[in-house]
Parts: C-alpha cells; structure tokens; sequence
C-alpha cells in the first residue's frame, strides 16, 4: 500500500476510517431531525448523506480488490429500489416495511455465511460469537418478515394458526439455537453446527410470525424492525466495522421503543413482546352479546346529524385504510369546516397494521398534521364534541376495555367515542373486530350505524351535507 | 479480534443504543411509519459489510453472496430513503387563509 503513504500515514486506510466516524455522528443527527415534522426532511438528506460517505468511504477499504460484482449488486439493487420506493401506493406501507425487513435480514445472513465460510478457521471466539448472532439474527428477521409480509398481503392466512405447546416449542428451538451457537465458537470447524443454526434461525422466523393475526401485527414488524437492526450491530462486530454497529443500534432501539409503544397500547405486558406471544386473546372467551337495538340509519341521516354540529372528531381505523376512504374524508371534513364546524381527528397508536399508519394516509389525503390528535390529547374533549364519526374503526373505540373486567382487550386505553353527543360509526357489516369482541359502542342509544363501503358512504354524506346547505 | 477491540465495540454499541433511545422517544406519534421507513433505510448500512464480501474477491461462491447481499441491501438503501422522502413530503401544516 506504499503509493498510499504519506509520513508513514496509510492515506487511503486512514481516509476510509474517519469517513465512516463523520457519517455515524451524521446518521444520529439526522435522525434526531424526525423529532419534528418541520426538521425531519433535512433529517433525512443528513442520512443521505451519511450513507453516500459511508458506502464511498468504504470503496477505500484496502479489503476490496474487484469492483465488478459490486456494481452488479448495486444497478440490481437500484432498479429494483427505486420503483419500489416511488411508486408503492401509501396503504401498502406496512407490506412495503415488511418486505424491505426481509431485504435486510437477507443482506445480514449472507454476509455471516460469506465471513463463516471464507475465515471460520481464523476467527477468534469473539468474532465466531458476533458471526453466529448475525446469521441468527438474520435468518429469524429475513422468513420472520416474509411470513408476514405474506399475511399482509392475503397470500398466507392472516388468522393465528396456533396449536397447544407453541410456546414451549418456540422457546426449546431457540435455546437449541444458542447451544448450537456456543458449541460453534468452541468448535468453529464443525460446519454441520454452523448449517443446523442457519437451518434453526429461518424455522425460528416462520414459527415467530405464524401465530400472529392481524391486530397484532404492528408490534410484530416493530419487534422484527428491532432484530433487522440488532442483526446489522451484529454484522458491525463481526467485520470490526462499527458505523454498523451505530445504525444497528439506533435501528434496534427503535423498533424495541415502538414495539413497546404498540404493547402499552394493546394493553400488553413486556413479558409479551420479549417472547412474542401474540395472538393468544383469541383463545379467551368472547363477552356475552351486548343487549341493545342497533339503530341504523341512511347516509342522508348522518348528513343530518352533521349539519347541526359544532364540533366534530373523526376516528379513523383499519377499515379506512381497506376501504381508501382516507380522500373521502377529508373532503366530508372540508365541507364541515366550511359550514363552521371545527373538525379534529382523534388517532389511536394502534389503528391500522403499524405504527403511525393513519397518520401518513391522512397526510397522504392533505389532512394537516395539526388536525391530528394522539390519543392522550384529545380524550377528554370527547363529552364536549357534537358528533364522532368512527371510520372503519373497531376495538379501540370499544368500551368494554374501560367498563367491562373480564373482556379480552379489558385495560387496553379507548378512544372515548361514546362519551360525544352523537355517533355515528360507519362500518362494513356488523362483524366483530380482530379481537373477536362485540363492542357495545354500536348499541349505545347515540349511535347511529351506516353499513357500507365507507369511501362510497362518505362521498353520499358529503354530497347530502352539500345539498341541504 | 482481541478481547479488548471487542469490548471497545461494545462501548459504541452501548453508548449507540443510549444516544438512539434518547433520541427515538423523542420523535411523536406522528412521525412513527416514516421512523420505521427511515431506520430501515439507515439499517441498510449493512451493504457496508456486504460491499467488503462482494469486492474481496475470495473466490466466486463468496462472491456471489457478497452481490446478492449487496442488491438486497441497497434496495434498503434506495427505495428506504426515496419512500420517507415521499411520506415526510406530505406531511402539511394547515396553510394560514
């Protein structure tokens, strides 16, 4: 490397170290620029930039010797990230943030075989461990996400599938898993170990995600958003490259805080998200029928009822999401607003398949993001609004979370749609929600039911609400 | 690697996990799908360490996977920072009349 020199400095090694330490403190500021709406694009250029100098600098990397199969990997890469980050519609974020997971854990787990393979004799117990941690890591995180990108996308069941002594299974192949581990670092020859763990890491993804149903589906690609990432510090270990292990952590931590986010929000414990046992609410059994008349009532009804209003909220769920009704409601929100009514949107952490899910479809509808209240925000102001208008939304707008020990989402913090003077829910059928449940909202005596295509609905309330003006 | 680099690394990754959290919690709800779009995007700096396999030219299976990797990474990479740039464009204040 002697053309590199300079004063006995190895310029070219030297230049590709400091590089990677600029764009590690740049990755963390520029995530600190999503801490507000207004920041986060310059946030994200910062990112931009940290990753162009993360990837130029290591083109330095006196490691590197071809560049041809580099270049292939990159025009691959791009010609498929581009229309995939262009042109994926806003509904399908959580299929897009599922799959793009599986792209990582794959990335993850082929360069631990490539490490294992080219140096597993050379490695020292420290690097076989960090290795070993990545492919597992890896795998559970690449057919973990697959599972559920497939449940999202209807091509696998989106109900549980469970069956007596998961658990113990899922717990016995993981501690299986990291015996196989343990015995690798001693024995880094034994390739038959090294395979049986790839083999354990992706049946440990399948089996993870293959109990989880719909409603629980935001804290699975929280947790597997976490493991992408601990899987990434852990390639950082395993190369000495430690840029990876920064965003590895800032990735891991972050999908750790939403995965607890969403838990607190279902009500679950943290024992819960650790090892992941979702899905088991369906076993209890659902709460007694609610005794009550459902009043139903005609788009024209609704319009009525909105007509008089002052205030209004908009609770928007799932359904919405389905339906693409985010576009009819803004424009039904609109014409309120122009009779006078003030218009606010109430979001509950889990509506929808993943975090912040009806945020970016409302944004996506240009809804201001200061019409946009979290839950704790605008909860009390329910017994002061006019009218509720609950879209496509189910369990959490339930009361038997609040008024009913004994129901399965009991503890789980509601909307407080019942408390407004009027409700009017607009929804498909009178089907019971993911958890199962029935939900006493839909026969209170100030609920007005409107079944049907919720776009199709809101478009003839909006034009109902135009006309009696 | 020796005893002591490892633990050198794992002060950045503790000190990492320490400054991501603090800096994590403090992003609100409404900002949590461009979040994970944007972590997932940085999470692509994985293709660092692919790059490194792909261009060591060790020989041609280790190669291959060093390539593949390093599509799958920077799809991440590309398609992640193309979508958050997509969603964080949409979000709008109510524009003053």
């Amino acid at each position: 490397m002697g053309v590199y020199d300079l004063f006995g400095v190895d310029v070219r090694q030297t230049g590709y170290l400091f590089t990677l330490l600029i764009a590690s403190v740049l990755f963390l500021i520029g995530l600190r620029g999503l801490s507000r709406a207004e920041t986060s694009r310059r946030g994200l250029s910062l990112a931009g930039l940290a990753m162009l100098l993360a990837v130029v600098g290591t083109l330095l990397n006196k490691r590197i010797v071809t560049y041809e199969w580099i270049v292939g990997g990159l025009v691959v890469g791009t010609v498929i990230g581009v229309p995939m980050g262009r042109w994926i519609p806003m509904t399908k974020m959580p299929e897009r943030i599922a799959l793009s997971h599986a792209f990582g854990g794959l990335a993850v787990a082929l360069v631990g075989v490539a490490e294992y393979f080219n140096h597993g004799l050379e490695l020292s117990a420290f690097d076989l461990g960090a290795v070993g941690f990545e492919v597992l890591l890896g795998t559970i995180t690449f057919t973990g996400s697959l599972m559920a990108f497939g449940k999202l996308m209807g091509i696998l069941p989106g109900r549980p599938q469970t069956f007596p002594g998961q658990n113990a299974l899922n717990l016995a192949v993981l501690a299986i898993a990291l015996c196989l581990l343990a015995m690798l670092v001693a024995r880094p020859d034994q390739r038959v170990l090294f395979n049986t763990l790839v083999a354990l890491g992706l049946l440990l993804g399948v089996l993870m995600v293959v109990r989880i149903g719909g409603a629980d589906m935001p804290v699975v690609i929280c947790l597997l958003n976490s493991y992408a990432g601990l899987a990434a510090a852990a390639t950082g270990f395993a190369v000495n490259v430690p840029v990876l292990i920064v965003c590895g952590a800032l990735d891991g931590g972050s999908g750790f805080i939403l995965a607890l986010h969403m838990s607190k929000a279902m009500n679950r414990s943290f024992r819960n998200v650790i090892f992941g046992a979702f899905g088991a609410r369906t076993h209890l059994k659902q709460a007694e029928k609610h005794a009550g008349v459902v009043r139903e009532g005609t788009p024209e009804d609704a319009a009525e009822l909105l007509k008089l209003a002052n205030s209004v909220i908009v609770v928007p769920g799932y359904g919405m999401a389905v339906a693409q009704a985010q576009h009819a409601v803004r424009d039904l929100a609109e014409l309120l607003e122009k009779t006078g009514a003030a218009v606010r949107y109430a979001i509950h952490p889990v509506a929808g398949r993943m975090p912040g899910h009806m945020n970016v479809l409302l944004a996506e509808a240009n809804v201001p993001y200061d019409q946009l209240y979290e839950l704790d925000l605008i909860n009390d102001d329910f017994p002061r609004t006019d009218v509720s208008i609950v879209v496509g939304a189910n369990d959490v707008v339930n009361p038997a979370a609040r008024d009913t020990p004994g129901s399965p989402i009991y503890g789980m913090p509601i909307l407080n749609v019942d408390q407004s003077k009027a409700v009017i829910v607009l929804k498909r059928s009178m089907n019971p929600g993911f958890a199962g449940v029935e939900n006493g909202l839909f026969v209170k005596p100030n609920t007005m039911m409107v079944f049907g295509d919720a776009k199709k609905t809101l478009a003839q309330i909006s034009a109902a609400v135009k006309q009696e003006r | 690697m020796e005893c002591q680099n490892f633990v050198i690394l794992l002060y950045i990754f503790a000190l990492a996990v320490f400054a991501g959290y603090h800096v994590v919690s403090k992003v609100p709800q409404l900002l949590h799908t461009p979040l994970m779009a944007f972590t997932n995007a940085i999470s692509g700096i994985s293709l660092v360490a692919s790059l490194i396999i792909a261009g060591e030219g060790r020989n041609t299976a280790s190669s291959i996977l060093g390539a593949v990797a390093v599509a799958a990474a920077s799809i991440n990479v590309v398609g992640g920072f193309l979508i958050t740039d997509r969603m964080l464009k949409m979000f709008k204040k109510k524009e003053k009349v």
